[in-house]
């Protein structure tokens, strides 16, 4: 009698159960608005030309041993930090004049909301966090598996207005205990695509001060919102200047096209410097019992980009190119859908922001375009921008 | 390693004072030179300074001492007779073709490819083997041999129905005890290491494994045990696995050395297969990192083998369950470089050939050292160092001792008497020799 008869089988993801169904059909039609990874006018997965050439060096690097696949340290490679740091803080922050700001490289965006809930948890005893309503399917797990208990949203989505719920936010985050962890998306809200304005962000900080919430941004898309990297961490340095404690977890999946090389980084803002050390010493403790140390491809790759002059511009004109492609389309299906005279407000598809919009359709709609259409998209009417093309935008609308 | 938790439950009453203190100071932007009030209403004044880590504790140290003459034998990390990090040829090969294919970077699946697991497998089990043959095994892509071990241990403290207790050897490798305790695990352990011989325990070992409880998990070094460097016999082997059979316990093998402990890669797996020709369902974890120099590119694999394909399937969908809250998907650069060298015929062989390489020269130095000893005058045995395995050897010199040959001769080791023999080389063996000698006679 094997151990293992008691396991269940587990429901599967859906977001990659889609992506699967998708790959399996044959129409000639089928479009795939499914996973958020960006997809070149073609239809095609983009190695980005800066990180080509990047790569391309380091292969120089290791034939003439100048690296080599030994050991990070533990929190990662310490140049890539500090570059990932700042580029979300903006090198000019307060944070980093003081030194009370640092980084810890991490498996990606998924492992630095990882880390950092562990140590919350584990440090600081902490077991309420919200989330909002929607949010990334991933969040709620996360913070669960990392021994958060009490699991709650914050109101985010309006369905009647296709827009942002800010009264129902502020008044979710007026109701929370003082000390609950709020996941906060930096901008580019993964799945709606809406993000609060900057006197929306202000009122929010009032309330988390107010109430002594913590934030904890999740920053997957800078620069590939906007296009520009300042605009898109406006939220993250506002809050450094008004003088919160904070984590930030960035991905460089998106923005530097590595998903599969997990590269990421947890920034963390701390009011005073004396308490770095041991907290770099307790989060070490966390890394050592899960990964050890984290895997140097991409966090070399981002390194080399960020710290050349030349590499540098290369990239931003990559980030321009991503971005304006999804802007592009997002006027483009808000169009082709105002002109065929499709019911209801389309303008939420081109106020919206990153490569995800929630379309408001509703999941009876969805299964309708599933089915009956070919194309693939998730449940709630999330779709992937990065999956609409010239060629497939008119079929989409 | 208990201590950090033991710390944990001080610190969070002096939280709940700074919060307290914390409630009457408004709020305000933080102006330069006020760290009184900014430590007091800070979240982070609980939080106390972790104990330092044993193994690295010791590269810091070396690291800034200026003798020029000084060793690091901390560190399990292979060198070569130069004393540098070794890229394998085999490894950069791989590398080169790879570059050619021009393959992108989407995600991986949450378990990594399924073809670099079933490579893994068969690499452990033996090409051919029945289980990968049947799909009876779940192998999925790991950060490297840590994240196998935190994998199985998440999926053992969740869906493990036995005794959620795992016994590691004693001693172990020091990470064990962190990991399967932050999963959730308990942690014992059974006597393994005979600081009277510098050996094996068998006699102590098989003794505490008939207590161990039934239906509870028992960790075992698949080959070069961890710190000690003394593997069991294949016939000792033979008889744990009929006593822990007997027991009806859960084996979960840890193999980081495959290959780099004899030099052959089958020898080195004779313990896995031994257990799983006697019948036992076993879960693996598999590290890439020393066998084939991929330290910091982390590629690892965890299997469990399971009753049948439908089984298996379960299995699988649980632990991808686990693993998405934790990293999403696996790192690709490593892992293909292994896919391409256990794949492509002409690689493998001469993989085979850089992984004997290494094997060999450790085998050597530990050689060159026991003779080094003898040509010293000493008169203590040291035949441990040959009979002992793998990249570590367990000199059993005491604390007192290694804190003199850091001091008086800056070798560093870890205080447990632990050498990484990979940090020897032919130019630096004579002068360990005299050191070991000049602290132990």
């Amino acid at each position: 009698m094997s151990e293992f008869a008691v396991v269940e089988a587990a429901p599967p993801i859906e977001v990659f159960q889609l992506s699967r169904d998708c790959q399996a059909d044959t129409h000639p039609q089928k479009i795939n608005l499914g996973v958020g990874a960006y997809r070149t006018p073609e239809g095609k997965p983009w190695i980005l030309p800066v990180v080509k050439k990047a790569e391309a060096q380091l292969a120089k690097d290791i034939d003439a041993e100048t690296i080599n696949h030994e050991y990070l340290p533990v929190l990662g490679l310490d140049s890539f930090a500090r570059a990932a740091t700042s580029m979300v803080l903006g090198k000019d922050s307060p944070a980093l004049k003081e030194e009370r700001a640092f980084g810890v490289q991490s498996l990606s965006g998924t492992g630095a909301l990882r880390n950092g809930a562990e140590f919350l948890f584990r440090q600081l005893k902490r077991t309420v966090f919200y989330f909002s309503d929607p949010t990334w399917g991933n969040h709620g797990l996360i913070f669960k598996n990392a021994g958060f208990t009490d699991a709650r949203k914050y109101r985010y989505w309006n369905k009647d207005t296709c827009g942002f719920n800010f009264e129902g936010m502020i008044e979710d985050l007026q109701n929370a205990p003082e000390g609950a962890v709020i996941i906060l998306h930096a901008c580019a809200h993964n799945p709606t695509g809406i993000d609060p304005s900057q006197e929306q962000w202000g009122k929010i900080a009032d309330v988390m001060q107010e109430k002594r919430l913590f934030p904890f941004f999740d920053c997957a898309y800078q620069g590939f919102a906007s296009g520009d990297l300042d605009q898109d961490a406006w939220a993250v340095r506002f809050f450094v200047e008004r003088g919160f404690e904070m984590f930030c977890s960035q991905s460089f999946s998106k923005n530097f096209g590595l998903y599969n090389e997990r590269a990421g980084n947890l920034t963390v803002v701390v009011k005073d410097k004396s308490l770095i050390e041991n907290m770099k010493s307790q989060i070490t403790l966390i890394v050592r019992a899960m990964y050890s140390n984290p895997p140097a491809h991409g966090g070399r790759i981002v390194d080399l980009v960020l710290k050349d002059e030349q590499l540098f511009k290369e990239w931003c004109e990559c980030i321009k190119v991503m971005s304006s492609r999804i802007i592009e389309m997002r006027q483009g299906l808000r169009e082709r859908l105002e002109k065929l005279n499709t019911p209801g407000q389309w303008n939420h598809i081109t106020e919206q922001i990153g490569m995800f919009s929630f379309t408001g359709l509703t999941p009876e709609m969805c299964q309708f375009l599933l089915k009956e259409k070919h194309v693939y998209l998730l449940k709630n009417g999330r779709i992937s921008m990065c999956g609409v093309t010239p060629s497939n935008l008119d079929y989409l609308a | 390693m208990a201590t950090c938790w033991s710390k944990m439950n001080k610190s969070s009453s002096i939280l709940k004072r700074s919060s307290l203190l914390g409630q009457s100071i408004p709020w305000q932007p933080i102006k330069m030179g006020a760290p009184l009030s900014a430590r007091a209403s800070s979240w982070w004044s609980g939080v106390e300074m972790g104990p330092p880590d044993p193994i690295l504790g010791v590269s810091e140290a070396f690291k800034k001492d200026t003798n020029p003459l000084k060793m690091n034998l901390g560190v399990g990390a292979y060198r070569d007779d130069q004393g540098k990090p070794f890229v394998l040829p085999s490894v950069r090969e791989a590398e080169r073709i790879i570059a050619q294919k021009g393959l992108n970077k989407e995600y991986a699946p949450i378990g990594g490819e399924p073809e670099f697991g079933r490579l893994s497998a068969n690499l452990a089990f033996g090409q051919g083997n029945e289980i990968v043959s049947s799909g009876r095994n779940v192998s999925v892509q790991t950060i490297s041999g840590t994240g196998a071990l935190r994998v199985g241990a998440t999926y053992l403290a969740k869906w493990f129905p036995g005794n959620k207790t795992v016994y590691l050897p004693r001693p172990s490798w020091g990470n064990h005890t962190p990991i399967f305790k932050q999963s959730g695990m308990n942690v014992d352990g059974y006597r393994y290491y005979d600081p009277t011989t510098c050996g094996f325990d068998f006699n102590g070992a098989m003794e505490d494994i008939s207590r161990i409880p039934e239906k509870s998990v028992i960790m075992l070094h698949a080959c070069a045990h961890n710190p000690t460097g003394v593997d069991p016999k294949d016939e000792q082997w033979k008889e744990m696995s009929q006593l822990v059979k007997k027991r009806n316990l859960f084996a979960f093998f840890d193999m980081a050395y495959q290959g780099f402990a004899s030099g052959d890669v089958d020898r080195d797996a004779f313990a896995v297969r031994q257990f799983l020709e006697d019948g036992h369902n076993i879960c693996l974890s598999q590290s890439y990192a020393k066998n084939m120099g991929l330290y910091g590119e982390r590629v690892g694999a965890f299997t469990v083998v399971c009753k049948d394909k439908e089984e298996a399937a379960r299995v699988n969908s649980q632990i991808k369950i686990l693993i998405r809250p934790m990293y999403s998907n696996p790192p690709v650069n490593g892992s293909r470089i292994v896919s391409e060298i256990l794949t492509n015929t002409a690689l493998n062989k001469q993989w085979l050939e850089d992984v004997k390489g290494m094997a060999d020269r450790i085998i050597t130095m530990r050689q060159e050292l026991k003779d080094g000893l003898a040509n010293e005058g000493s008169s203590k045995n040291w035949e441990h160092i040959v009979d002992q395995i793998g990249m570590f050897c367990f000199t059993g010199m005491t604390p007192e001792q290694v804190e003199k040959i850091t001091t008086e001769f800056s070798v560093y080791m870890t205080k447990d008497g632990r050498i990484s023999v990979a940090g020897i080389s032919s130019s630096n063996v004579g002068y360990l020799a005299k050191a070991m000698h000049a602290v132990t006679k």
